[in-house]
């Protein structure tokens, strides 16, 4: 078979199954892949040992037959899940030579599927950015560029280095997380699919934090049916996640029928904001209409605290930031400052955290210790976590009215020039998430589907939203937008 | 609200973040950009909604209070900067 490393999840499991190819050679043609491609940035860690054996212990299981759906699939790890042995580093220099001695649950279960690792993924320090431009390991970049222009653009964040390899063809899929949309906006600036799931679907337990009642993980992938196959080996009850959902987890690739007829869509007039591209506005028209002809009922609804989600996000994620991310103190792991004669305890901390920190994360944890200081802890944290509140009524109410899933944007844009926004101040980048933050806010289930290309030759995505604990029906409401869309293109490889 | 250098001091202090006197007046005005943005929540009328505690509204889960992990001193010293005898070593804390 040629072109291997094009293969889909789907694709390669039941091409695997029939004997037309192996994992031990759609692994190799991924290492190969990898090994053409360090001018994306996309791996940061390469681990073709362990997907050389890997491979050869997948083929073995599918040969025996009643192999999982997982099983020889070559997968990209993003660096913020703790792999055993294999530098887990958050993309920070605070963990430069950390190897975890152990494995996060995530990873244990797609591992102990069949499927295969072939490296650490790039990604924005600690999670923070919507670049991959705060990362210790350089930029991660886009596969994809204008037309007929050379300039570098950015694969989006958190999770750049996921899409940038899953768009590059360079692995199947990939692991994202997402903690205000870094699964969904890269994933629409690279023209795949990214599902974030609902809040206490899968387990973070093994993934750095950086902002614990919002992460959640989720996979990137090339289409809608492989997020559908990827979410269940990730998906399930973890005692060691207090916070996951002890639930059972159901086959999300049987709910693709792509019969979506007599569904209820709601199209929030909220997310309609000023000063919206209006090729933007063009794809979510478009994306209303296929849903439309596809046999769903089209609703105008009202989400009326939409406008408050970034702010109340940029109060409670930082001030959850600045708790986890006290464990980085040079004692247990990671980096230690080098101390002058007479420092003490206190100087190691705040050397440490000064060198070791990049200016974002610092940023971050500076305005989450203030958030959560004597004196403005009410004025500030109570208050976003009340409007955190108002913003999930706003979403219960729509469910409970009967509304299936919401459509809107996944970007106010198409993916930026790398550099482009460096002397923006930091809240121009915050608006990058304005379409996706308040998923996170709410615990809901998002994904990203790519419908449409600009007038610039770049990829677009469309945003869908369901109800808590239905990504089936939501995977399926993106199977018909996806199918209606027919979006095929790719990059032309220039890395 | 305004963030002068003093009240950033004092936060990258809390933080344990070293940041030199000469950056502090341009981290003070990133902060009240930010915190600018922030107020906008202002305008929220929050009277008797309840602060989130939790997205999903399920009790978290219980379990025996035993002990289910231990004895791995090896591993949890592995990944230390400066590791003695079995300890994580620090610069002196008492005078």
């Amino acid at each position: 078979m040629s072109d291997l490393t094009k293969l889909t999840i789907a694709g390669a499991r039941d091409a695997m199954r029939k004997g037309e190819t192996s994992s031990a050679e759609i692994t190799s043609a991924c290492l190969t892949a990898i090994e053409g491609a360090d001018a994306l940035g996309a791996f940061v860690h390469h681990t073709p040992d362990i997907a050389t054996a890997q491979a050869a212990a997948a083929d073995v299981r599918i040969k025996a037959g009643d192999a999982p759906d997982m099983c020889g699939i070559p997968l990209g790890i993003k660096d913020l899940f703790c792999t055993k042995g294999v530098p887990s580093q958050a993309a920070s220099r605070i963990l430069e030579g950390f190897k975890p001695e152990y494995e996060s649950t995530i990873t244990s279960q797609l591992f102990d599927a069949g499927a295969v690792m072939l490296g650490k993924l790039n990604m924005d320090e600690f999670a923070m950015g919507s670049s991959n431009e705060t990362s210790v390991y350089g930029n991660a970049v886009n596969p994809w560029k204008r037309d007929g222009d050379s300039a570098e653009l950015t694969p989006g964040g958190s999770s750049g280095g996921s899409a940038s390899a899953v768009a590059a063809d360079l692995c199947l899929a990939a692991t994202g997380t997402d903690t205000g949309g870094s699964i969904r906006q890269p994933a629409a600036f690279v023209g795949i699919t990214g599902l974030k799931p609902t809040y206490g679907r899968v387990s973070r337990w093994g993934i750095v934090a950086f902002a614990s009642s919002l992460d959640q993980a989720g996979p990137m992938t090339k289409d809608v049916r492989d997020a559908a196959i990827m979410l269940g080996a990730m998906s399930g009850h973890d005692p060691l996640d207090s916070t996951s959902a002890d639930l059972a987890v159901p086959d999300f690739e049987a709910a693709l029928t792509g019969d979506i007829r007599g569904k209820t869509i709601g199209i929030p007039k909220e997310y309609r904001m000023d000063g919206m591209p209006a090729e933007i506005e063009k794809l979510w028209e478009d994306g209303t209409t296929m849903l439309k002809d596809a046999g769903a009922n089209i609703a105008e609804i009202t989400l009326p605290h939409t406008k408050y989600a970034l702010p109340a996000y940029y109060v409670i994620a930082p001030a959850e930031a600045s708790s986890n991310l006290a464990r980085y103190d040079g004692v247990r792991f990671g980096h230690r400052a080098k101390l002058a004669q007479g420092d003490g305890i206190t100087e190691m901390y705040e050397k440490t955290r000064a060198e070791g920190f990049g200016p974002e994360v610092q940023r971050r944890v500076m305005v989450g210790t203030y958030v959560l200081s004597a004196g403005f802890y009410d004025a500030y944290y109570n208050r976003a976590r009340r409007v955190r509140a108002l913003i999930k009524q706003d979403f219960d109410k729509v469910f409970a009215d009967g509304v299936d899933a919401i459509l809107t944007p996944a970007t106010p844009s198409a993916a930026f020039g790398l550099g482009e926004m460096t002397d923006a101040d930091p809240i121009q980048m915050y608006l990058n998430d304005v379409f996706t933050v308040t998923v996170n806010l709410a615990g809901l289930p998002g994904i990203a589907v790519p419908t449409g290309i600009d007038k610039q030759g770049l990829p677009l995505g469309l945003q869908l939203i369901g109800r808590p604990w239905e990504e089936g029906e939501l995977l399926n409401v993106a199977y018909s937008l996806e199918q209606s869309a027919g979006f095929v293109a790719k990059p032309t490889k220039w890395w | 609200m305004s963030i002068d250098t003093e009240t950033a001091r004092r936060v990258a202090k809390l933080a344990r973040i070293k940041v030199e006197d000469d950056a502090l007046p341009a981290l003070a005005s990133e902060f009240s950009a930010i915190l600018g943005f922030i107020e906008q929540l202002n305008e929220v009328d929050v009277e008797g909604v309840e602060p989130m505690t939790s997205v999903t509204p399920q009790r978290l889960k219980r379990r025996k209070d035993v002990v289910t992990d231990g004895d791995q001193q090896e591993a949890v010293l592995k990944n230390a900067p400066d590791a003695r005898e079995g300890f994580f070593a620090v610069p002196k804390v008492v005078e």
